[in-house]
This record gives structure tokens, sequence and C-alpha cells, in this order.
């Protein structure tokens, strides 16, 4: 495996937020500018760290959610109980606010647009926002490489980028699996990912695609289980996990 | 001190001494890996050490069960910021199975069922400072935490505690593993905030 761009001192730098958009009512898209960014590859994720005004810190990893636009980076946080960094980011946090930010981190979790193999990007819940960027990225680099997305959701209303996913994209196929509530008009019931989705939506496994599954450890497991199951590498199948911790 | 966020106040300060720069406190157990969780039959388990001579000495599951095993309590901290105190383990120490052979590395590669590995120092897993662990919580090791058998090395970050492993390369020369190549610190000290190459 190659070295990485990520080799070299990660500099924290300062992000001010100049711009957002809300995904659901407890997600929201952040767009920073963060000057001096280096770019990064689409999947990688970032350190964000807080400091309040006693000189306490909080440090997180959230997962870019668009590739580089030059100094231009969007992070989608997902608000959860407690947590203290994502709560002030998906509230309080305003324009012009900075904070600091290091990264791109990870070298693994990665799609190129160099790349030709096809690509099955497996997303349960905010676990789309990595596979976004992967998406994102294969537009932005104007390449044909197929593109299949499989995004589980307990309701429709916990979709994120739900208006640009919506819109046709050729080579791009999306199949929904909803887990706790239909959308309206939806015939079947709610159900889990499972060895029929994976066969249905996916790609035959001696096609050699890339694998990407990302999502809360159980979906993980269960989604690279039926990948394995169906007799996909364990090399081409790359995973990130959101731990339940993972504010 | 860095840049202050403006109204940015955080949870209440634990002032805990025990929990390293930049990490806060999980009360469960997130897992970090890069691939789908081999399952690894104990009946065709195998850890080997291999010195830097190509020497080999291998255990079966059954030779490490016959092992004396320590019960360490330790504090865990994870790259991606949690941090776990008090964990409960049950392992035999690495100082068991690589004290007395002949070799002058200094480093070893770990390796593991999937195909991971990491590097470290071979003098951080000697003297009572790493294990072979096959339990936690007083229960076997859990395959998506590593088990059958994971490496348990609590003072480094723990990634550096290489799940599903199946055996250590003792080296002469230090050469990145599967994390570090991905951009990942090749010490890992969380109390320097070792997290990525560079740091």
């Amino acid at each position: 495996m190659a070295r990485t761009a990520v080799s070299g001192r990660l500099a924290w730098r300062v992000a001010r937020l100049a711009g957002f958009r809300d995904e659901t009512p407890t997600a929201r898209t952040l767009v920073f500018d963060l000057p001096g960014w280096p770019g990064h590859l689409a999947g990688q994720h970032v350190d964000v760290r807080l400091t309040a005004a006693d000189g306490y810190r909080a440090q997180r990893s959230y997962s870019l959610a668009a590739p580089a636009d030059g100094d231009r980076v969007e992070l989608t946080v997902q608000r959860v109980a407690d947590g203290e960094v994502s709560e002030h980011l998906t509230g309080p946090y305003a324009i012009g606010d900075p904070v600091e930010v290091r990264g791109p981190v990870g070298g693994w979790f990665v799609w190129r647009p160099t790349d030709p193999a096809p690509v099955l990007l497996i997303a349960g819940g905010s676990g789309i926002v990595p596979l976004m960027a992967m998406i994102r990225a294969r537009r932005a680099a104007g390449v044909r490489t197929p593109f299949k997305l499989i995004y589980s959701l307990r309701t429709p209303a916990e979709q994120y980028y739900a208006d640009e996913l919506r819109k046709p994209v050729a080579g791009l196929d999306v199949t929904y699996v909803y887990t706790r509530e239909l959308p309206e008009g939806r015939p079947g019931i709610p159900r889990r990912i499972d060895v029929a989705t994976l066969n249905t939506a996916g790609w035959p496994a001696e096609f050699g695609a890339s694998c990407f599954v990302c999502g809360p450890t159980g979906f993980v497991e269960t989604a690279a289980d039926i990948l394995l199951a169906l007799g996909h590498d364990p090399h081409r199948i790359r995973t990130e996990r959101f731990g339940p911790s993972r504010d | 001190m860095g840049v202050v966020t403006p109204g940015f106040q955080g949870r209440a300060r634990s002032g805990d001494s025990r929990l390293p720069p930049g990490q806060y406190l999980a009360q469960d157990f997130p897992v970090l890996s890069a691939g789908p969780t081999p399952r690894v039959r104990t009946e065709t388990w195998e850890f080997t050490v291999t010195t830097e001579t190509g020497e080999k000495h291998s255990w079966s599951w059954a030779e490490l069960m016959a092992l004396p095993s320590e019960k360490p309590t330790v504090d865990i901290h994870c790259v991606t910021q949690w941090s776990k105190l008090d964990t409960r383990w049950r392992g035999v120490p690495v100082d068991t199975l690589v004290g007395g052979l002949d070799t002058e590395a200094d480093y070893v590669m770990v390796h593991s069922y999937g195909g991971y590995t990491t590097n470290l120092p071979l003098a951080d897993l000697l003297d009572g400072q790493a294990w072979i662990a096959y339990e936690y919580g007083g229960k076997p090791l859990t395959p998506e935490h590593g088990g059958p058998a994971r490496l348990l090395v609590p003072h480094l970050y723990f990634w550096k505690s290489a799940k599903w492993v199946r055996g250590l390369e003792l080296k002469t020369r230090d050469e990145p593993g599967f994390w570090e190549n991905a951009g990942y610190h090749d010490y890992g000290d969380p109390w320097r905030e070792q997290r990525y190459q560079g740091d």
C-alpha cells in the first residue's frame, strides 16, 4: 500500500463557518472557510477542536462530506444526546465563528476517481456522510465509474442530502432500506438490510467492486458479513464504524 | 490556548487525571477496524513468534490456554478520542512468549488474521506492559473486539492492541504497519497525543 498524503505534520488550522444547511431537524451540514487547506480524498475525516473561554477543549472526528474545493470544506454533523461538541456545532455555532480543524486523516477508507472498479456504497444512518463525498467526487471528476448506493435509514425524515440524491444521475443507482417507517405510499414493511437486499441492489461478487460500508458498528458488522457470504473479496470491503460514543 | 469558539462551554470539567489530552470518557466500547471481522476458530488458531534470524515458535489455542495468565485492569485510549477506564482483561503476558528468545530486534510487526499489521518497539511489549488477551469483562473476547485473542498494550493508542492477533515478527528495523501506512503514528503515546504521523 502506498503512503498517503496524510503523512507529515498535521497542523491545527482555524476554520470559520461560511454557511450551513440543515439536512434533518438534528443534522446540519457546515461549510467552512479553511485557509491553507491541503486538499483531501473522498472518505477521509478531520479532527475538530473547540475551545471554551476558560481553556477547556473538546475534539471529535468528523467525516468530510464533499470533495476538496480550494479552501472550502464541508462536514455534516449529527446532533447526539449529551454531545458537547455536536450540540454546539448544530446549534449556537454561527457564521464567522472559529473552530480548529486538522487533517485530512485516514488513508484507507478512501475512493480515488482514477480507480475504474465499480463501487458499492452501503450507508447506515449518518454513515452516508463519507459515502456522499465519494458520490460528489465522482461527479466532480466527471468519471463514469458505475456506483450503487444502498442507504439504510430508520425513517424517511432522517435522510440526509435528500434533494441531491433524488435527482437521477447516470451510473448511480440508489436503493433505500427503511428499518422503522416507510415513505408514504411505498408498499411493504420496514426491514433491516439483508442478504436479499445486497444481492439485488449490489454488484455480483465477480465484478470485483470496491465496497465501502459506513454506519453504526452493528450495521457495519452485518453488512460486511453479508458481503463476505455473497463472495466479495474481504480485501475489497472497507469499513468505517461510528461507535455510539462517537459524538 | 487555542482559538476560542464563542459560546462553547462543553460539559462539566471532569478534571480526571487518568484522561489523556483530547480524550473523552466512553461508557460503552466502540469499535475501530478497517474491514470485515474475521471469524477465527480456536481449533485452527495458531500464534507464532518469529525472530529476525527466522527462528519460529508457535502455540496452539490449547497451548496458550495452558500458560499462566494474568488479569490486568487497565485504562484504554482510542485514537478516535474515546477512553475507557478500568477495563478488565485476562491474557498471557507477552514476556512469557518472547522472554526466553535470543534476539537483537528492537521492533515488532504485529500480524493479525485478516491481514492487518501494526508496528511498535519490542520494549513496549515487555516488562508486564502487554498481553495476548482472550477474555474481556470476565467473558471470552468476541470477534468484533478482536477475539479469540488480541494484543493488549494499554499504554499506547488502542489500534496498537491488534485484534485477531496471530503473530509477532521481531525486527531490527521499524517499518510502518497497516494503520501507520494510513497516516497513524509509529509509536502512538496517548499522553503525548501521537495520533498521526508527524505528531
